[in-house]
């Protein structure tokens, strides 16, 4: 039996429509001669239409520090100017505090920042698995009876139409000060888009899909271990993305209502007191555990979403 | 034999309908359809869009029940075939599990009932060879996504062939490919039946693939889906895509046509 052979090969299908258009607009310095068994042909250089994206640097390594300088160096940019404009316009601290205050104060109010930190860290991850974890198993209670998703899916929808900031107070009082409620609150904040996204990732298996496991007499934890769970990971991934970033938000709104320790109790406190620098700083921080939850979730993505 | 023994009779059919009826509610997707399927043959079935092509290969494997009349697949009921895994089917799209290498592919069908010792029964080439015998060798490893569409129908068959069916059921499986790859698919599959003398029932759209493929070619009409005429291909085998350009060729394809334009 022959082997795979150059016809069948798996480049990417550029469609008629598109072809056509690169025949016609293509600059003949851009194009080469291809003979092929079945005549010549005159296409598109390979990458011709990357031109523009190769000005100046040809190296790789030159290109991708290129990459990265463009954000960074944007980022510097409008510190720089911020600062400017504080100094220039000599803006008192407690209105608007420069950059440089703000770092002096990350600084110097390090110890007090981390024994804040620790508690909303702590809140965000216990909310961030409890309340994916819920909406994981929920769904699949969802995908295999219809009667448990009439029952429970208006239910879900009500909830997250209660604001949060509405709803923070009542678990308050409900689960007293202390951690639970926070971790109440940040675990309803990521329950409903990984709910939804979850029950969609575990239908879109394609009928034919489920056909195939009939004729192979699958059973349903088959079906479901086989075929429906990996393919409900990509979508699970991406409501685990939203809430990688909106935990921390739901332990901070759950430390406004009432903490004397937290990032939320931090903000409140360092708002009335006019230490705007420590405001500011406390802000820096609580994005950085966003982005940091964000970047851990992208990197088990990679790991485990490989097709 | 045969007379005096109606089940070993039975047995030498891939597959028998008789008078079997499908309806989908009020809409009757098959009329009194009437066949015997002998084991070893490869038969094209052809006809008219909506005229029931799929769902004779899905009465046949146990996807639609008959509404009436009887259909039995190696002197069994569809469902005792199906649990004994006695036929296999490939779809017009591949169907691969996107997450899982070609080699794993092929393998699921053997891991699926495993836990609950469901007998399986396993061909006796390795999903490995399987490979090989579509012309995938050093693509094991290889992601669906990785694959051009010609290459993961080739690993469809070679799933469907790991637990060694009697009778393979294909539904328009190369209909999405290029001419190029649909040939070189078509030589390859009629090498993959002499090889492994499987019976194949071949659903397809196109006159001249049905009539190069099949040993018969069954014409369906629609409204209601019925079967109109089997029409035996006397091209011996084996078969070389130029045997499309001799006159005895021509002139079932265009015979096939008429019918097919007289419905």
């Amino acid at each position: 039996m022959s082997g795979a052979d150059d016809r069948d090969s798996p480049a990417p299908e550029a469609s008629a429509g598109n072809r056509k258009f690169r025949r016609w607009f293509t600059p003949t310095f851009l194009m080469v001669t291809v003979r092929g068994r079945y005549g010549a042909i005159v296409v598109p250089k390979k990458d011709a239409f990357r031109l523009p994206r190769q000005t100046g640097a040809a190296d790789p390594a030159l290109r991708r520090l290129l990459g990265h300088a463009i954000p960074v160096g944007t980022a510097i940019g409008i510190f720089l100017i911020w600062e400017a404009g504080v100094r220039m316009f000599q803006v008192p601290t407690y209105i608007a505090p420069a950059p440089s205050d703000v770092g002096r104060t990350l600084v110097e109010q390090w110890p007090l920042l981390m024994r804040n930190f620790w508690p909303t860290f702590y809140e965000s991850i216990m909310g961030f698995l409890f309340g994916n974890m819920a909406a994981i198993l929920i769904a699949v209670a969802f995908v295999h009876s219809r009667t448990v998703e009439r029952a429970f899916f208006p239910i879900a929808v009500f909830i997250n139409t209660i604001p949060i900031l509405a709803i923070a107070p009542i678990l308050v009082l409900i689960f007293g000060a202390g951690l639970t409620a926070k971790v109440v609150i940040a675990a309803l904040i990521c329950f409903f888009p990984t709910l939804v996204n979850m029950v969609r990732g575990l239908q879109a298996v394609s009928p034919e899909t489920l056909e195939l496991a009939r004729i192979l007499s699958a059973s349903r934890s088959e079906v479901f271990w086989k075929i429906r769970l990996p393919s409900s990971l990509p979508f699970l991934f991406s409501a685990l993305k939203i809430a990688a970033t909106t935990c921390v938000i739901g332990a901070i709104v759950g430390e406004w209502v009432g903490a004397n320790l937290g990032l939320g109790a931090l903000i409140i406190d360092s708002t009335f007191n006019f230490r705007s620098s420590l405001l500011y700083a406390t802000v820096f921080l609580s994005s950085g555990l966003s982005v940091m939850l964000f970047a851990l979730v992208t990197i088990a993505e990679k790991l485990v979403v490989r097709w | 034999m045969g007379a005096a023994d109606p089940a070993g009779a039975a047995r030498d059919y891939a597959a028998v309908l008789r008078n079997a009826v499908v309806r989908f509610g009020s809409f009757t997707a098959l009329q009194d359809i009437s066949l015997e399927l002998e084991q070893g043959a490869f038969w094209t079935i052809l006809g008219p869009s909506g005229c029931g092509k799929s769902t004779m290969l899905r009465l046949v494997s146990d996807l639609v029940p008959a509404a009436s009349g009887e259909v039995s697949v190696l002197g069994k009921s569809t469902e005792e075939a199906r649990l004994a895994r006695e036929f296999a089917f490939v779809f017009q799209d591949a169907t691969l599990l996107p997450w899982r290498t070609a080699l794993r592919n092929v393998e699921l069908p053997l891991e699926i009932g495993r836990r609950r010792n469901i007998k399986i029964p396993v061909s006796d080439r390795s999903p490995r060879e399987l490979l090989a015998l579509v012309g995938l060798q050093g693509r094991e490893d290889a992601l669906p996504r990785e694959l051009s569409g010609g290459m993961r129908q080739r690993v469809a068959i070679a799933r469907a062939l790991v637990c060694r069916p009697k009778l393979l059921l294909m539904d328009e499986p190369f209909g999405a490919l290029d001419e190029l790859t649909r040939d070189h698919l078509n030589l390859q599959l009629l090498q993959i039946w002499a090889e492994t003398g499987v019976t194949i029932l071949f659903v397809t759209h196109s006159i001249p693939e049905a009539v190069f493929l099949g040993q018969k070619v069954l014409m369906l009409g629609a409204n209601p889906g019925r079967l109109r005429e089997i029409v035996d291909i006397d091209i011996p085998s084996p078969r070389a895509i130029k045997v499309r350009d001799t006159q005895e060729f021509t002139k079932y394809t265009a015979y096939l046509r008429r019918l097919l334009e007289a419905d």
